[in-house]
Parts: structure tokens; sequence; C-alpha cells
């Protein structure tokens, strides 16, 4: 619970920012945390995937192409050594078959030599040299008859393991030769050997067969580092090679580098059994890993292409999310005031009720006495200073009557009469409305301009308060437009639920805080002769039959009142 | 013509009185009770053609006065006079109509004469 109790607090910490709750920066921070933690939770993840996957993939696809080539070193590898071995093979058959007589016969020899060349091909010469290291019999083009070899090293190594193979030298045509020797012994003779060169272009053809691509290298060195093949890049046959073999024993060796051409290569050692050769196999990486570099190339593709996706998506949601939020809140505030106003209203209408009945009373009394008194002063036809009393009682009468308008509007406002629904036409009822008002814009030239729908559908509502709605409205549009003004109304059919009526007036406009209290019992603009009660009934009787009553007005350029009407009544409504 | 024989019911002293007597300077026969007891006692002995009847009244209220004058002479038009908004349910019980003080006495004699007339001819 602990760790819930941090991760909630972080959440809620993120999510719900402190400040002003009807600031905009509020929803500014809302939404900059939201789509920080939202990209945070998406991108995060994506970046190590794509991390690790782009190493896995390195590793994999470098061995996939890494073990082909090294599968292929250890086959020339091989086909060098079978090539060496068969050579010795031929040489100890020659040296098995023959007696040390029949060899030390040069005309044998010769014989031998050339079924020898024809056969397997590449022989240069064959000889024969016994214990003492002296040649006894040659077949090739040296005259070495008679030569001492004894105090040569390959024939000291013969001596010790019976085979020797020699690196790679030049001929004397000047091409490059390799030597094999093989010891042999018998009672009578004690030890001979028989000798052999041959020229390596089986060598060059064994690694032309290995099928490297233009850029890519292989040759053999020896252990000294000499080229024993011609390479394509680093040098000729018997020249020293820029690449020293690894010291100690290995199958083959994989490394990485740079050549003397500044390359980066990845070069394959693969050492030969016998004789100490090792093969040089040079790659370099461009070319190798050119698969890898395709798939890195997608691999970020992918990855902007899904973070730019994921940005994307993140900023819209979060903007549609944090624009839903703020109007739900904006919906709530809205509501509230609502029921705060209608609670208003209803305390208001109450006390109103309470003091107008109240009121009512005494004035009731104050209207009879002084009716009484006018009727005594009437009916006496002697009556002294008749003129004056009547005009005293009048005064009082009107003054009463003065009274009992605003006691009767207080009463009204808070009266919860029931609704008496009706099919009506709207466009009749305000033109019956504006004949209750004929008079005065007659007089006054307010031009009254209609732009009723002509297609308006009847309606169930209440005409007598429909009528104080437009009165009300009407009325208040003629005190604010001057003497010859105008006064448009407008009839549309809204939707399927409503039906609007704009009255629009080119009169003073107000301020949006006036908009704001507009409807609010007891505000008044009419500085001495409003009641303030005029548009709070009107907004109550809206109200109460299920429309609503919008403001749009701004200081100087007029004012729209729109009444939106129910075109059939809701359930519930119209109850007391 | 004969002039209308009217009650006014009213616990306001100074209100009943003043208009009765400006009735009866109309030609008018007023009768006047100050409570529902002497409104109801009134009907059953010496029934007028019309009542003019307030709401709030000590003792019986003027709904229920309202009640049992219609089960006692149910085609005897009520006119309902009161300082108070409306009043749906005196309305559903039967009374002609509603006024509401202070009220204009050519307001009252025209609505009173029509409620009669109307009664009358049904």
């Amino acid at each position: 619970m602990a760790d819930l109790n941090w991760y909630q607090r972080l959440i809620s910490g993120l999510l719900q920012p402190g400040g002003e709750a009807a600031s905009p920066d509020r929803y500014n921070i809302l939404r900059r945390n939201i789509i920080v933690l939202m990209l945070l939770v998406t991108i995060v993840p994506l970046i190590l995937m794509a991390a690790i996957n782009h190493y896995q993939y390195r590793v994999t696809i470098k061995n996939e192409i890494v073990n082909p080539l090294r599968l292929l070193s250890n086959k020339t590898k091989h086909s060098f050594e079978l090539f060496l071995d068969q050579r010795l093979a031929n040489l100890r058959f020659i040296a098995s078959a023959y007696s040390y007589e029949e060899l030390a016969d040069e005309k044998n020899l010769n014989r031998i030599f050339r079924i020898l060349k024809g056969e397997f091909g590449g022989f240069v010469d064959l000889g024969l040299i016994d214990c003492k290291g002296i040649q006894i019999s040659y077949a090739g083009p040296y005259d070495l008859l008679g030569k001492d070899y004894s105090q040569q090293s390959w024939f000291q190594e013969v001596a010790v393991r019976g085979v020797y193979i020699s690196d790679v030298f030049m001929g004397y045509r000047k091409f490059p030769h390799i030597a094999i020797a093989v010891q042999l012994f018998n009672e009578e003779r004690g030890c001979w050997i028989l000798r052999a060169t041959f020229d390596t272009d089986i060598f060059d053809n064994l690694i032309a067969s290995m099928g490297l691509n233009p850029q890519s290298d292989a040759f053999l060195i020896n252990h000294k580092g000499i080229f024993q093949t011609s390479s394509k890049f680093y040098g000729k046959v018997l020249e020293p090679c820029p690449f020293s073999p690894p010291p100690g024993k290995y199958g083959s060796l994989l490394t990485e580098g740079t050549d003397s051409g500044g390359r980066e290569i990845l070069t394959i050692y693969t050492l030969l059994e016998k004789p100490n050769y090792t093969l040089v196999v040079v790659k370099p990486r461009s070319t190798l890993l050119k698969t890898w570099f395709t798939l890195k190339s997608e691999m970020f593709f992918i990855f902007f292409t899904s973070v730019i996706l994921i940005i994307m998506v993140v900023f819209k949601l979060v903007g549609v999310l944090v624009k839903n939020m703020r109007e739900a809140d904006e919906k709530r505030e809205f509501a509230f005031r609502e029921l705060e106003h209608s609670q208003k209203l209803s305390s208001i209408g109450r006390l109103a009720a309470g003091v107008a009945h109240e009121i009512n009373n005494p004035m009731a009394i104050i209207n009879e006495k002084a009716g009484l008194m006018k009727d005594l002063v009437e009916y006496d036809k002697q009556f002294e200073k008749k003129e004056k009393f009547l005009e005293l009682t009048d005064s009082i009468i009107q003054s009463v009557e003065r009274c009992k308008t605003i006691t009767h509007r207080l009463l009204g406002f808070a009266r919860r009469m029931e609704v008496k629904f009706e099919m009506l036409a709207v466009n009749e009822l305000i033109k019956e409305v504006l004949g209750f008002l004929e008079k005065e814009y007659i007089y006054r030239n307010i031009d009254i301009r209609l732009q009723f729908a002509g297609d308006l559908p009847r309606i169930s509502s209440d005409p007598g308060q429909l009528q104080q709605v437009f009165l009300n409205i009407l009325t208040n549009a003629f005190a604010v437009v001057e003497d010859g003004g105008h006064v448009s109304i407008t009839t549309c059919d809204e939707d399927a639920e409503f039906i609007g009526v704009s009255i629009q007036d080119n009169g003073c406009g107000m301020t949006a805080e006036t908009q704001k209290h507009i409807f609010e019992p007891f505000f008044t603009t009419k500085k001495g002769y409003g009641t303030g009660l005029g548009l709070a009934i009107t907004y109550g009787i809206v109200k109460k039959l299920g429309g609503d009553v919008k403001v749009q007005s701004a200081e100087g350029r007029g004012a729209t009142f729109t009444v939106y009407l129910r075109k059939h009544p809701q359930m519930n409504q119209g109850q007391p | 013509m004969k002039k209308l024989k009217v009650l006014l019911v009213d616990d306001e002293k100074d209100f009943v009185n003043t208009l009765a007597e400006r009735l009866e300077l109309r030609g008018y026969q007023v009768l006047t009770a100050l409570n529902g007891e002497s409104a109801l006692q009134i009907v059953e002995n010496d029934p007028p053609q019309l009542v003019v009847l307030d709401l709030l009244m000590p003792g019986i209220s003027g709904l229920d006065v309202l009640e049992q004058m219609k089960t006692l002479s149910p085609q005897m038009p009520v006119i309902l006079l009161s300082g108070r908004g409306s009043s749906a349910e005196g309305m559903q019980l039967g009374s002609y109509d509603y006024l509401m003080k202070p009220v204009n006495i050519d307001e009252l004699i025209r609505k009173m004469e029509e409620a009669v007339k109307n009664t009358a001819s049904h």
C-alpha cells in the first residue's frame, strides 16, 4: 500500500496541478504534464527495445556473415593440406615402389619423373639423395648431380622428421616453387631421401576457387610473415606481409582492424597443420556488413517514424482529453451557477411573496378608503373644493396602483402556478404581443423587422406565459432603442427539439458584467424606474417551460436575446 | 334593474366595511362576515347571489369555507379576493375567479356581474 501511495501522489501531483481552478494556465500545465508522462512511458521503452534489438541484430548478423567466411577458410585450408598430402603420398609411393638402385638409375628416375609430371602436373624436378646428403640421381632442368645437401637445414629436418615441406622459393624460371622430401630406410643402404619440386600455380587456383568478391583478398603466409602466394592488395609472393600471423596454436582466428590503406577490415587467420602456413582472408567491413547497415537504417527509419507517430498521437489525444476536461469543468461550473441562481430566485421569490401579501392587505384598505372618499365626494353635489378632493383621492389611488403593479409583479415572480400546455403558433403569438405595444412603436417611429420562418412548427407551450416572456423582452428592447431605431424579431426551427426566437435591438448594448447579472432579480440598469424583475421572471418562465434564454451583446452595439423553446414539453415538466 | 345581493367575507374589518359601503353606494345589497363561521351561517340562512371571499382568515380558512359553500349552494358563484398571488386550489374547488388585492372597484363589479350572469345562464 505504501508503494501505491507514492504512485498515486505522483500521478495526482502531475495531473492536478495547483493554482486557480478556472485559470487557463492550469490546463496548459495539465496538458504539458500528461504529454510528458505519456511520452515517457511510451518512448523510453521504445528506445530501450530499439537499443537491445540493435545490439542483438548486430551480433547475430555479424555471426551469420562471419561464420560462412570462417567455414570457407577452413575448407580452403583443408584443400591446401589435401593437396600437399597428395604430393607427399606420390613421393612416398615412388620411394616405396622402387628400390634405391632403380631410383639411382637416372634413366629410371627420368621415366618416373615424366610419368609423374604427366599424371599430376606441376612437378619441376625429382632427385635421390643418399644418407650423407649427396645427390645420387636427378631428373629435372638443373645440373645438381653430386651436390652436397648435408649442411642444409631442410636435410637436417627430413633426417629428424622423415618428411619435409619447404617454404615457397623462386625457381630458375623465376616461378614460385615448393620442395617436398621424404626419407626412407632399408637395411642394406641405411636411409636415403627422395626430393621433388613443383610450382605453386595450384595454390593460386585454390584461392581463386574461394570465389571472393573483388574487394576481398586471401593469401598464404609462412610463420615468418612472408607471402607464399601473391595478394591482391598487400604484396607479391616472397615479400613480407603487413599482417603478422598471431602467435600460438589456433584453428581460425578473427580480428578487426584497419589496413595500411585505412580500410576497416575483418581478417580471418587459419593455421595449416602441415606445413607451418597461415591462410589469411581479408574482407572490408563495409561489404561484409552491408546487410547490417541496410537493416540498421530500416530500424532507424521505423524507430523515428514510430516516435513521430507517438508524439503526434499523444499531442492530439491529450489535446482532446484536456479540452474535454475543460469543457466538463466549465459545464459543471455553469450547472453550479445555474443552481445557485435558481436557489437565489426561489428564496427571493418566497420573500417577495411574503412581503407582497403583507403589503397588499393594508394597500387594499388604503385603496378602499380613498375610493370611498372619492365616491362620497362625487355623490355629494354641493361639496366644496370637490375638484381638489378628487385630485387628492385620485393621486392616492394612482399611488396604490403603482404599489399594486410592484406587488403583483413580485407575486407573479414567485408564483408557482400550473403551466397549461396547448398547441400554439409562436409567430402568431409574437404578433399578438406586438399588438399590445403597437402604440408605442408607432408613436416613437421604431422600425419593427419581422423575419419569421414560414415553416415554423406549432409548439406545445403556455401561451399566457410566453406572452409575458416576449412582452418583457420587447419592453426592454423598446426601452433601450432611440426613437427611430429598429428591433428585429427572427424565428427559426433550431433542431428536432427546439425552436429559436431572437429579438435584436440597436440600442446601447451592455457590458459583459451586466450580461452576467441580467437575469438576476432586482438587477436593473433603468435607474429609478425599473423593478429588476422583468428579465428574472422571463428567465424563470422560460426555464419552467423547459427552454433557455441567452443574451449576446457588446456596449454600444445593441443586444440580442434568443429564446429557445421546446416543441414538446419534457416529462415532469410544468409541475409546481 | 334589481341590484345583486352580495356577501363580503374578510377578516379585515376596515376593508370589508369600506368596500361594503362603496358597493352599497352603487346600489348593491351587501352582507358582510368577518370570519368563515358567520359567512357559512349567512349562506345557510340568507343565501346571497354572490360571495366575495378572502383566503387567509383566522379560524376556518378561505378554502375550507369555499368548499362548504359549494356543498351548501353549488350554483352560487364565489369570487376569491386575496393578497396572495393566485390560487390554483381555489379554482379547482370551484371558485368563479380570482382577484388580487388591492382591487379596482370597477373591475370587481364587472367580474361580479359577469359571474352572476354566467352562472344564471347555466
